[in-house]
């Protein structure tokens, strides 16, 4: 194995470069429109190449398998696998992708981007390659998604037409659901086999035949088939796929996306196969999809649309094939896949270049092509040919072989005598349809009013259909040299044993499949030329049939139901929705207390009650009450809320919390004066409620929730607990360098934690400021009850003192940043005190006057801030410890003493700096906002002066 | 003391509560914090009220118990992102006044629309 190093990792390579090639071909088309039709040629070539040396392994009759570990927990392995079958798909999807890659550069105009077309394409083809070629199956399950994704960006290509929009959603919503069942199937095989791996899951067929969860497997699987080859009932997307360009549908619905479905029916064939569930199942979605699909195509007046049913169609035949189960049938499924793709790939290729030369697709106007375009004609005929099952050509040899199985089906059962007679019915039609084709459009006539004068294409565009029909040609007249080694190998690759004993040859002598196939031409003609008749009935009969109907009024039910129900909760009303999570909070609490048996309160001793607390708290109840109370009031509402959050204060100090003290007293103060600031731009009273009723219901509301939560803190309070936090009392000195287990959480312990939280808070500022950005706001120049505002912004015995006292308290911020890993303090605190401080300068002297001295641009604090604290966590990954790790040492600083150096400290500081700067930031921009307000009016314009006074007052001094 | 707590939580609640569903964005600010407070002290009681116990580890003489260090780094950071959200919150109501011209939650003028209900009436 040494030497075939290639051999070991070529699959992935193959299907992962066309995804990194659609990054190539997206980008060239900005040098050269025709630069990425180059490059997609280039990248399917070097895929093809990629995957050549593996292909002599595979007619040696070796399965290559290729797969590294990926999440090894849930049993997944990023594996891909290269056997008869695979190597049949990935020739099928790289050849043909190639010619419809030379197509499309011809067919797509000037204004169509180019780029783009051949990004999406390539990524489909990547998809499709990472399908056939999986041997995992979750991972096979994951490109099948993607060729979901990727066909929906190339279906609405045109992106401008609606039926092209409305053609993408549709596909993507019928093969994306199938490909959600294909998962669940997917998952119950792998949980009955005990493994996801092909390999394994093709061992176990005895297994997951006699399991109890076979049905819903067979069944689960079956969806995901049925919708992406688009078999009834799910054949309707199909049609309306056609709106993508013609070369799209050239490669969708030849040669991979619908063929994807058939490939797993071929895949699981060895495993699913052989049960009356499966016989009845596929075999008869099968036989409806093949006659139906025969039945519409020949009343389609688009070409594309004729192609869609017949594709439809062969689909059918294909997966009634599979559905008789036996082995010689599975060898006619996977001859027809090779016939079908050759001959509809040429054939929709025609139909692109009929379109792009005459300007129309509808064979009411098409007629008598011939002579202005023989050569495309003559292709066409031949194409049409082998698609009718015309002898000599290809799909006649397969249709042989069909009808052959037909035949033998038909002893199968009561009814199995009636499919050989279905299915000649439907070949009939067939033939009728391709008659059409080639009558209707190439003679019948002379066209009528063609938006273009029709003349042959350029040489190019012509090159793959030549090539495609070639082929056609040589496998039908010499099966034996052509398409004999491939299709072995695919039939050995499919069966997963010995293939059985086939014949290619084109004369088997008079038999019953012969008699079947000229009863069908003869039929056939004979339907066509009573056209006439047959389209009259049809249109007062069976036109008005579409399945579209249904699946629109089913989106359209679905749709409402959603929004209704979505209504019924959210009526555009913050109440109402904060209601509806109210009550549910209330009644999950009610729910919570009646379901336990246990009694309400524990017996934990409780503390004594002293005066001074009982004080405290009435306070604190009153001042909240009266800020309901008063709530209308603004002003005095906010005073009491003050009232509120310092009594808490004092309640920490009372509980052994200092540091929540601290914090708490320099929130409140900062609060305060972000709510007054706000106040001045927003009414100062509330008016009163609009009802009686909507009062009372939200008393009755929150008396209930304060009732609840009394009850649970009061529940929590009298039971014993274990707390965790003897871990951290234990550790904090030698393992955080400090005495205060409270910072030494926030900045060691749980340091990643207070990362996010500060960052949270580094987004609030800079929320604020980008909401405050360019914002007009009319401030009133008098309060709520008609008093003129002091006009004295900035009174002079508060300047002077304020200007005294900065000093100190950024002394004090910087004593309480540094003794916080020891004592009640920190980053937290430390800034909150800065930033008071820093703000009082501004409401002392004005913001103008303020930014002249203080030349800090807050954006670059909260910035260093965060780039300190995370610094201080990567230093640590850098040193090979985990993320936030901190070291510390002990330093002796005169004066201050002993003094702890931990990297814990310069996280703090990065705490400090985000705090300054977030709370600094909102406040001053909300000054600045009033600062306009005031500039706007000129009678009001003292700030501006009394700034310049002191200005030259200070320079005098 | 334990129910002293514990009732001073409720009527913050309730308080709070109540001025949450006001339809004006000032009351709601304050009915905001309030539940804030209520919360935070709600989740220091957690830890289980203490008084007068070392809250800083004492080298010297290894006292046998301390407060709750953890409810109490929670609240912490709990208090300074109420601010910040607080702060954001009141910049919103600033900014859907400056918008839309009135302070009501919904950013509709109810009286105004009221007034028209009452004559179609």
């Amino acid at each position: 194995m040494t030497a075939m190093t290639l051999l070991s990792f070529n699959l992935p390579i193959a299907a992962l470069l066309p995804f990194v090639g659609a990054i190539f071909a997206a980008w060239a088309s900005k040098i050269n429109r025709l630069a990425s039709a180059w490059v997609a040629a280039l990248v399917t070539i070097l895929a093809l190449a990629f995957l050549a040396p593996s292909m002599a392994m595979v007619f040696a009759g070796e399965t290559l398998i290729q797969s590294w570990t990926w999440m090894p927990a849930i049993g997944l392995e990023f594996a891909f696998r290269f056997d008869g079958l695979a190597l049949l798909f990935a020739l099928l999807i790289l050849v043909i992708g190639l010619l419809v890659i030379i197509y499309a550069r011809y067919y797509l105009s000037k204004k169509d981007s180019m780029g783009r077309f051949f990004a999406y394409l390539l990524m489909f083809m990547g998809s499709m390659l990472g399908i056939v070629l999986s041997e995992n199956l979750i991972q096979m399950v994951v490109f099948w998604e993607l060729t979901s994704l990727t066909s929906f960006l190339l279906i609405s290509y045109w992106q401008h037409r609606q039926d092209a929009r409305a053609g993408a959603r549709m596909a993507l919503v019928i093969t994306g659901g199938g490909g959600l069942a294909l998962l669940a199937g997917v998952l119950l095989l792998g949980h009955v086999v005990g493994s996801y791996n092909l390999t394994d899951v093709l061992a176990a067929g005895e297994l997951i035949r006699g399991h109890d969860l076979y049905l819903p497997i067979l069944v689960l699987i079956l969806l995901g088939v049925f919708t992406k080859s688009a078999q009834f009932p799910f054949h309707f997307w199909l049609p309306h796929a056609m709106a993508a360009p013609t070369p799209v549908s050239a490669y969708l619905h030849s040669a991979t996306m619908v063929k994807a479905g058939i490939f797993l029916l071929a895949r699981f064939f060895p495993v699913l196969s052989g049960t009356p569930e499966w016989t009845w199942l596929v075999g008869g979605a099968g036989l409806i999809t093949f006659l139906l699909g025969a039945y519409f195509a020949l009343f389609q007046h688009d070409i594309k649309g004729l192609l869609a049913y017949s594709t439809i169609s062969h689909l059918g035949l294909i997966t009634l094939l599979f559905g008789f189960g036996t082995q010689l049938a599975a060898v006619a499924a996977i001859f027809h896949i090779i016939n079908h793709a050759t001959f509809k790939a040429s054939l929709f290729m025609v139909a692109g270049i009929i379109d792009h030369e005459t300007g129309t697709r509808d064979m009411r106007r098409l007629n008598g092509l011939f002579k202005y375009m023989p050569h495309t004609a003559i292709l066409a005929m031949i194409a049409a040919a082998a698609m009718a099952g015309v002898p000599l050509l290809n799909g006649f040899l397969s249709k042989e072989m069909f009808f052959d199985q037909a035949l033998t089906a038909s002893g199968g059962s009561v009814w199995a005598w009636a499919i050989p007679i279905l299915v000649v019915f439907a070949a009939v039609f067939s033939v009728a349809y391709s008659l059409r084709f080639i009558h209707d459009v190439f003679f019948n006539g002379e066209p009528v009013n063609l938006p273009k004068t029709p003349h042959e294409p350029p040489r190019f565009m012509k090159i793959p259909v030549d090539l495609l029909v070639i082929i056609c040609l040589a496998v039908g007249m010499i099966p034996m040299f052509t398409v004999a080694p491939i299709l072995a190998v695919a039939v050995a690759g499919t069966l997963q044993t010995t293939p059985p004993e086939y014949s290619l040859a084109i004369w088997h002598g008079f038999n019953l499949p012969l008699l079947m196939s000229f009863i069908a031409l003869a039929l056939g003609v004979l339907v066509y030329i009573m056209r006439k008749r047959l389209f009259e009935w049809h249109e007062s009969s069976m036109a008005r049939w579409d399945a579209r109907i249904i699946f629109n009024a089913v989106l359209g039910a679905v749709g409402t139901f959603a929004n209704s129900t979505t209504r019924s909760f959210d009526k555009g009303s913050l109440q109402n929705a904060t209601i509806w999570v109210l009550t549910t909070a209330l009644l999950a609490g009610f729910i919570g207390f009646t379901s336990v048996s246990a009694p309400l309160f524990g017996d934990r001793a409780l503390l004594p009650v002293d005066g001074v607390s009982v004080l405290a708290a009435v306070i604190l109840m009153v001042a909240s009450v009266l800020t309901v109370a008063w709530h209308r009031k603004r002003l005095i509402a906010l005073v009491m809320l003050g009232v509120v959050g310092l009594i808490i204060s004092l309640m920490f100090v009372k509980f052994s919390a200092p540091d929540l003290a601290l914090t708490q007293l320099s929130v409140e103060i900062v609060t305060v004066i972000l709510l007054l600031l706000a106040l001045y731009f927003l009414p100062q009273t509330t008016p009163k409620e609009t009802s009686d009723l909507r009062v009372s219901r939200d008393i009755v509301i929150a008396l209930l929730s304060g009732v609840g939560v009394t009850l649970l803190t009061m529940a929590v309070l009298t039971r014993d607990f274990a707390p965790i936090s003897e871990f951290f009392l234990l550790n904090s000195v030698p393992g955080g360098g400090g005495t205060n287990v409270v910072n030494v959480i926030l900045v060691d312990f749980r340091g990643t934690d207070t990362l996010g939280e500060i960052a949270v808070l580094a987004l609030a500022g800079l929320g604020i400021y980008a909401m405050l950005q360019g914002m007009k706001l009319h401030a009133p120049d008098q309060d709520s009850v008609g008093r003129v505002w002091n006009s004295d912004l900035h009174p002079e015995i508060m300047q002077t003192l304020t200007r005294l006292l900065l000093p100190l308290m950024l002394m004090i911020a910087i004593y309480i940043f540094l003794r916080g890993h020891n004592l009640p303090g920190g980053g937290f605190i430390a800034g909150l005190i800065a930033a008071v401080a820093l703000i009082v300068q501004y409401l002392s002297n004005g913001i103008a006057w303020t930014n002249d001295r203080l030349k800090f641009d807050m954006h670059w604090v909260i910035g260093f801030g965060l780039l300190i604290a995370t610094a201080t966590g990567l230093v640590a990954m850098g040193l090979g410890y985990p993320f936030m790790t901190t070291a510390f040492t002990y330093l002796n600083w005169p004066v201050v003493g002993k003094f702890e150096v931990a990297s814990a400290i310069a996280f703090d500081l990065g705490v400090f700096l985000v705090v300054v700067g977030a709370t600094v930031m909102s406040l001053v921009e909300l000054g600045k906002l009033s600062d306009q307000s005031h500039q706007a009016q000129p009678n009001l314009n003292n700030s501006t002066q009394s700034t310049s006074a002191l200005k030259s007052q200070q320079e005098a001094n | 003391m334990e129910w002293l707590i514990s009732i001073a939580i409720g009527v913050l609640t309730a308080t709070g509560v109540y001025l949450t569903l006001r339809a004006r964005t000032f009351p709601v600010v304050l009915g905001l914090t309030l539940l804030a407070y209520a919360v935070n002290i709600f989740l220091f009681a957690m830890g289980r009220l203490t008084v007068g116990l070392p809250a800083v580890i004492d080298k010297t003489a290894q006292a046998a118990q301390y407060s709750d260090p953890l409810p109490q780094a929670l609240v912490l950071t709990a208090i300074v992102i109420a601010f910040g959200m607080t702060a954001f919150l009141i910049v919103l109501a600033l900014k859907a006044r400056g918008e839309l011209g009135n302070d009501h939650v919904d950013g509709l003028d109810v009286d105004a629309e009221n007034n028209s209900n009452k004559e179609v009436k």
